[in-house]
C-alpha cells in the first residue's frame, strides 16, 4: 500500500468516526446555545436509539434472507427510531429540566446526570447487560477503490451523516422557525417579544438533537456492540467536539466532530500512540483547546455581564 | 380618541425593593406620549410590566379594554410575552437587542415571525428599506455590523413589522450622537402620523422626547410626580429644572 493510498484510507475511517461525532456533538452544542446547559443525559438518547432502531429492524427483516428488503428495513428502522427518541428528547426536557429552569444552573445538570443514570440501567434491565450486534443490512464485504479498502458501511455512515449536517444547516439558517432558533440562543426575552414561544423552541431543539443522537447511535452500532453503556464514552467524545469546536455553535460542533474523528484516526496511524490509548486522544485534544482558545475554535468569548 | 392602553394602580419590586409605587396613567389612541424621568426612576421597570416581562405586585394593566395583567394580593397573572405581539403591541428593548448574529433581513423577518403570510412579510420588508435605506443596502450583513444608530433603526423597523397598534420604545435616544437621535425621533413622528401607530416612550432626553409628544409624564422614585400635555410640561418650572437644565 503506498503512503498516499494509506493517507486516504485513514481520512476515510477518520471521517466515518468524525461525522458520528458530529451527528451526537449537536445535539449537545444546540441545546447548551439555548439553555446554557449540558444535557448529561444526551449521550444515553443515542444508545435507546441503537437498541430501538436494532429492535425495528430486526423486527422489520423477520426471517428473510439478506437483500434489498434488509436495506430498506434499516433505513425505515433508523427514522423510526429517530421518532421516538425526538420524542423521549422532549418529553425528558419537560420531566425533568423544564421544572428546573428558574433553579440555579447546577440543579437541571444533576437532573440530566440522574436521567442518564435512569437510562443506562434502564435499558440493562430491559434488555440485559450482555452486548448485542446489529447486523450489517447489506454485505459489508470492503470495496477496493484506487487501492483503499472502503466498507459498504462506512459509506453508509459519510452518506448519511453529510445529509443529516447539511438537512440541519438548511434548517436553521433558512427556514422560519430555524431562524426563531438562533434568535432565541441570542436573546431569548427579546425573542418572546417577537411572538416566539422558547418553550416551544427549547422543545424542538431537543427533539432534533436526540433525533440526530439516535441516528449517530444507529450509526456507530455498526462498529461497535449495542449494550447499555455504549453511550457514555461515545457521548463524552462528541460533547468534547462540541466544545472543541465551541459550544452553542453548530457549525462548530460538526467542525469539532469531524476533527476529533480525524485526529484519533490520524493520531494512532501516523504518531504510533497505541490503540488502547485512543481514548485519550480526545481528552488531550480538550485541555489544548481550553488552555488556547477556551471558548472553542469557532467559539465566541462570551462577555460576562455585570 | 379613545384609550388605548391604561395602566391602573401598579407595583413592581424586586426583592425588597420596590421600583413602582402605585403608578396609574394612560395612553390615548393616536398619541405619542413621553415618560420622562432619571436613571434608576424606575421607566424600564414600567415598559418591562406592561410586555410581561416583570410581573406586578399590585394593579392592573389593559391594552383596549383587554387586561393584560393583574395582581391581587401578591399573585399575579398575566398574558406570555410571546402572545402580546399578536395583539399588537411591540417594543423597541433598551440598548436596542437586535440579534447581533443575525442578518438585517432576518432581524426583519423576526420581527414578523407572527404573519404567516411570506408575501405580507416581503412587502413590509420592501416598506422597511424604503423608509430606512440603511437597512435596505445592508439587508445581508450581519446586524452587529451596523452603528448604534442604525442598530437602533433596525430595532425600530423590526417592531413595525408585526404591524403594532401601540409602540413602546426603551430609551431610543441611549447612548447615540444628538443628530441620529433627532433623525430617530422625526421617523416616529412620520410612523405615527402616516401609519397611525400610537407610540409610548420613555427617554431620558426629556427635550427632545417632550417636543415630539402629545403628552408627558414625569417619574421619580417610582412614582408619577407629573402629567401634563408635553407642551405644558415643557414650560412647567420644576421640569425645566430638574430635566431641561435651565
Amino acid at each position: 500500500m503506498s503512503s498516499i493510498a494509506e493517507f486516504f484510507q485513514h481520512l476515510v475511517n477518520g471521517l466515518t468516526l468524525g461525522g458520528i461525532y458530529a451527528l451526537i456533538a449537536l445535539g449537545y452544542t444546540m441545546v447548551y446555545g439555548i439553555l446554557k446547559f449540558i444535557n448529561f443525559a444526551h449521550g444515553d438518547i443515542l444508545m435507546v436509539g441503537a437498541y430501538t432502531g436494532m429492535f425495528i429492524f430486526n423486527f422489520l427483516r423477520g426471517n428473510s434472507a439478506m437483500g434489498p428488503w434488509w436495506f430498506i428495513a434499516f433505513l425505515i428502522a433508523m427514522l423510526a427510531s429517530m421518532l421516538i427518541c425526538a420524542g423521549l428528547g422532549m418529553t425528558i426536557e419537560k420531566l425533568a429540566y423544564k421544572p428546573l429552569r428558574k433553579a440555579t444552573r447546577l440543579a437541571p445538570l444533576l437532573s440530566a446526570i440522574g436521567v442518564s443514570f435512569m437510562l443506562s440501567n434502564g435499558a440493562a434491565w430491559a434488555w440485559g447487560t450482555q452486548s448485542r450486534k446489529l447486523d450489517y443490512p447489506f454485505d459489508n464485504t470492503p470495496l477496493n477503490i484506487f487501492g483503499i479498502s472502503i466498507a459498504p458501511h462506512q459509506i453508509l455512515i459519510l452518506v448519511v451523516a453529510t445529509i443529516m449536517m447539511v438537512a440541519l444547516t438548511l434548517f436553521v439558517s433558512k427556514s422560519r422557525m430555524g431562524k426563531a432558533m438562533r434568535a432565541t440562543s441570542l436573546d431569548q426575552s427579546t425573542a418572546k417579544l417577537m411572538g416566539i414561544n422558547s418553550d416551544q423552541i427549547i422543545s424542538l431543539t431537543f427533539g432534533i438533537g436526540s433525533a440526530l443522537a439516535a441516528c449517530g447511535g444507529m450509526l456507530i452500532a455498526l462498529d461497535i456492540k449495542v449494550y447499555a453503556t455504549m453511550g457514555t464514552m461515545v457521548g463524552l467524545k462528541a460533547f468534547v467536539a462540541a466544545v472543541v469546536g465551541g459550544i452553542g455553535n453548530i457549525g462548530g460542533a460538526m467542525l469539532g466532530g469531524l476533527l476529533l474523528g480525524l485526529l484519533e484516526t490520524f493520531g494512532i496511524a501516523l504518531l504510533g500512540i497505541p490503540t488502547s490509548y485512543k481514548d485519550a486522544i480526545a481528552f488531550a485534544v480538550l485541555i489544548i483547546v481550553l488552555l488556547v482558545k477556551p471558548e472553542g475554535i469557532m467559539g465566541k468569548a462570551e462577555k460576562e455581564k455585570v | 380618541m379613545s384609550e388605548l392602553l391604561k395602566i391602573d394602580n401598579i407595583s413592581v419590586s424586586y426583592g425588597n425593593i420596590s421600583a413602582l409605587k402605585g403608578v396609574s396613567m394612560s395612553v390615548q389612541e393616536g398619541e405619542i406620549v413621553s415618560l420622562i424621568g432619571a436613571n434608576g426612576a424606575g421607566k424600564s421597570t414600567l415598559l418591562k410590566s406592561i410586555v410581561g416581562l416583570e410581573p406586578l405586585k399590585e394593579g392592573s394593566i389593559s391594552f383596549r379594554g383587554e387586561v393584560l395583567g393583574q395582581a391581587k394580593g401578591g399573585h399575579y397573572k398575566g398574558v406570555p410575552t410571546n402572545l402580546l405581539v399578536r395583539k399588537g403591541v411591540a417594543l423597541v428593548p433598551e440598548g436596542r437587542r437586535v440579534f447581533a448574529d443575525l442578518t438585517i433581513e432576518e432581524n426583519l423577518d423576526m420581527g414578523a415571525f407572527m404573519v404567516r403570510e411570506d408575501s405580507v412579510v416581503q412587502q413590509r420588508k420592501e416598506e422597511m428599506y424604503e423608509f430606512f435605506p440603511i437597512l435596505g443596502n445592508r439587508r445581508k450583513q450581519k446586524s452587529r455590523s451596523l452603528s448604534g444608530g442604525e442598530q437602533q433603526m433596525l430595532a425600530v423597523a423590526r417592531a413595525l413589522m408585526s404591524n403594532p397598534t401601540l409602540l413602546l420604545l426603551d430609551e431610543p435616544g441611549l447612548g447615540l450622537a444628538p443628530l441620529i437621535v433627532q433623525d430617530i425621533f422625526n421617523k416616529l413622528a412620520i410612523i405615527n402620523r402616516e401609519n397611525k401607530v400610537t407610540i409610548f416612550i420613555v427617554e431620558q432626553n426629556a427635550r427632545l422626547a417632550l417636543k415630539s409628544s402629545d403628552m408627558g409624564y414625569v417619574m421619580e422614585n417610582g412614582r408619577i410626580v407629573l402629567a401634563d400635555k408635553a407642551k405644558a410640561l415643557l414650560k412647567n418650572a420644576q421640569v425645566r429644572a430638574a430635566y431641561l437644565g435651565e
